[in-house]
């Protein structure tokens, strides 16, 4: 089926080229990065982990949220999620290529990744994370495929890959279950010291990733003349109502928590994200921005006019977006580093080079996503013509 | 008995016998059990006091950040975000603000007082790092293994006192002087305070004790009983940073 990423219009190639152009560039920034050291970064022994972690976080939100079509496609048997289900898959294995990536770029010594694998340590969360992230990774790219061959070859998708598929469902949840353990469990960070850390991961992965999915499929209808399917797209748009409205109640829910009990431990994390006391307050800034996306997105969304409007749901799945990729990018990650564990105030700002391997690693998620809908969507358009 | 009994019953066994393995492998393993394995053993569990009457006496004094600098090659780099530090001096407010004493004694908030690793009876950095490159001897000292990190930073994220450091570039041109005892570290590596594992090696005290002259800083061996430390630390107050945490640090602060 690979073959059929070969042909294409010319725009096809140019849009592959210019995301090849993306990928280049990252990895020449890279390849700088590995000479230099992380010091390229604007990371520092006070913040450090920053854009690259960030997005890491983001992505394995964006991967474990294609259980919220293979769910109800494969338990509830809900029709309409047929052709979106399988695009769904790929786009985890785009995502999970994609946060692998953005772990290896954090890395200061990259050629000793595979000690993880030589010294295993089951009390670390890290350890656990890679587990889950290959296994799902594994699960995704074999469920998907089989799942297509089948389609091409006109026949029933063989019979192992139903387990599979039944396996994948508690796995994606495994993933960012174990994603947010990395950050709860650390008795130094009181920003992230709590349990509700999970949930709410799993909150704004489900709000996220369904938005994506539609802006693809929007993608998809619109340069490759395929249509998913009004009412499979109108389902998703609910389970984004629902999540982005259970990912507000989770972090009003937090803050009660957090400004009632009084801890200044607890608070000053908080303070600080949504004042920016003693920093530039670009963070701050970015948060507020972020909240007020998420509360008009969530207005339009509940509003079934508005909702079901197909001019208007791109926008608002772009809005949910851009809010929940401030969230829970640096808006969870830097704060939980400020103050820092001596009460200091240290402002954090990506540097260029580090802005170009994320940039560069995205054109690499945006490459496979691309290849990987073109496979699909000439193998659904032949065989349904 | 039957085979098919004789499966079933060999099944439980296993099964039952591979529970504790297998809970084990989901908690963090009893960090302080090694410390007393190692007390068993005869080793010496070795603990830090910093007197606060002493220390800070002298105005700006670094004798003690000097010496640590020299004798582990640590780079002297001015920019902030990329400085390595194994000891260096904090204010008083800022590493014991939870256990809010300002108010009482107006001029120990203004106070330096001189931070490292806590070699905790209990760290949480060696519980997080993914490939045990940090793990903690029987004799209680946090160790760093340079050539077994990668560089993922999860130690440093897990840290609640900010001891550890991690080298943002390549340390070597921002060494003064190469001291031949003691390796230089690579780029993109964590590092952080030994409690000088190498000089006690050869029944040395750390560099840091050795160069106050004051004797601000006193080290020993808790377990002895006629030890200084011992001695001090049951006469007089001492307080810890974050006791909270439970991570039970071995650096003592007297008041």
């Amino acid at each position: 089926m690979i073959e059929k990423t070969l042909h294409g219009t010319q725009r096809y190639w140019m849009w592959v080229g210019f995301l090849f152009l993306l990928v280049v560039i990252g990895f020449v920034s890279y390849l700088v990065q590995l000479r230099e050291g992380l010091g390229i970064t604007g990371m520092g022994r006070d913040i450090s982990w920053g854009l690259y972690i960030a997005n890491f976080t983001f992505l394995v939100g964006i991967a474990a949220s294609a259980v919220m079509v293979v769910l109800p496609y494969y338990l509830h048997n809900v029709k309409q999620f047929g052709k979106i289900t399988i695009l769904g898959e790929f786009l985890a294995v785009a995502a999970v290529v994609m946060t692998v990536l953005f772990i290896i770029v954090d890395l200061g010594q990259p050629s000793r990744v595979f000690n993880i694998l030589l010294h295993p340590s089951p009390t670390s969360l890290l350890f656990w994370d890679m587990v889950v992230l290959s296994g799902y990774l594994l699960l995704n790219l074999f469920c998907g495929w089989y799942t297509l061959d089948a389609i091409d070859k006109e026949e029933a998708p063989p019979r192992w890959v139903k387990p599979l598929i039944l396996i994948s469902i508690p796995w994606a949840i495994s993933i960012h279950t174990v994603t947010a353990f990395i950050f709860c469990g650390l008795s130094a960070r009181p920003f992230w010291l709590t349990a509700l850390l999970a949930p709410r991961f799993l909150a704004s992965a489900f709000a996220s990733g369904p938005a994506l999915l539609i802006l693809l499929c929007y993608g998809v209808q619109r340069f490759m003349n395929f249509d998913v399917g009004k009412d499979g797209i109108r389902k998703v748009a609910l389970i984004v109502t629902y999540a982005t409205v259970i990912n507000l109640f989770f972090l009003l829910v937090e803050l009660f928590t957090v400004f009632y009990s009084s801890i200044p431990d607890h608070m000053g994390h908080f303070i600080y994200l949504f004042k920016g006391t003693g920093g530039t307050g670009i963070l701050s800034a970015c948060m507020w921005f972020s909240l007020i996306l998420l509360v008009c997105a969530i207005i339009l969304l509940v509003r079934p006019e508005t909702r079901h409007n197909e001019r208007l749901l791109p926008w608002i799945c772009g809005m949910v977006l851009v809010s929940i990729w401030i969230e829970k990018g640096l808006g969870l990650l830097i704060p939980g580093f400020i103050p820092t564990p001596l009460h200091e105030i240290v402002s954090y700002v990506p540097t260029v080079p580090e802005v170009l391997i994320t940039v560069g690693i995205y054109g690499m998620g945006g490459l496979l996503v691309t290849l990987f809908f073109k496979i699909v969507v000439h193998v659904q358009i032949s065989k349904a013509g | 008995m039957k085979r098919r009994d004789f499966l079933k019953i060999a099944t439980l066994t296993l099964a039952g016998v591979s529970v504790k393995p297998l809970t084990n492998l989901f908690t963090k393993p009893a960090l302080a059990d090694i410390s007393s394995q190692g007390t068993q053993r005869g080793l010496p569990q070795w603990v830090m006091v910093v007197d606060l009457d002493i220390c800070g006496k002298k105005d700006e004094c670094t004798d003690c950040i000097e010496a640590c600098n020299r004798v582990h090659n640590i780079p002297l780099i001015k920019d902030s975000r990329h400085e390595v530090k194994w000891i260096w001096n904090a204010p008083f407010d800022s590493i014991f603000r939870e256990q809010g004493f300002g108010r009482v004694h107006e001029e120990w908030p203004k106070k330096s007082v001189p931070v490292l690793c806590n070699h905790c009876e209990n760290p949480p950095c060696v519980a997080v790092c993914p490939t045990k490159a940090t793990w903690k001897r029987e004799d209680g000292i946090v160790m760093m293994d340079y050539h077994r990190c990668i560089g993922c930073r999860y130690c440093v994220a897990a840290c609640p006192y900010g001891a550890r450091s991690f080298n943002w570039k390549d340390p070597r041109p921002y060494i003064k002087e190469i001291h031949r005892d003691f390796p230089t570290r690579t780029k993109g590596v964590v590092e952080k305070c030994n409690f000088c594992e190498e000089r006690l090696a050869r029944n040395l005290v750390p560099a840091c004790v050795e160069a106050c002259k004051e004797g601000g800083l006193i080290f020993g061996d808790i377990r002895k009983e006629d030890s200084m430390v011992r001695k001090i630390l049951s006469t007089r107050l001492s307080i810890r940073r974050k006791p909270h945490l439970g991570t039970e640090p071995k650096v003592y602060y007297l008041l």
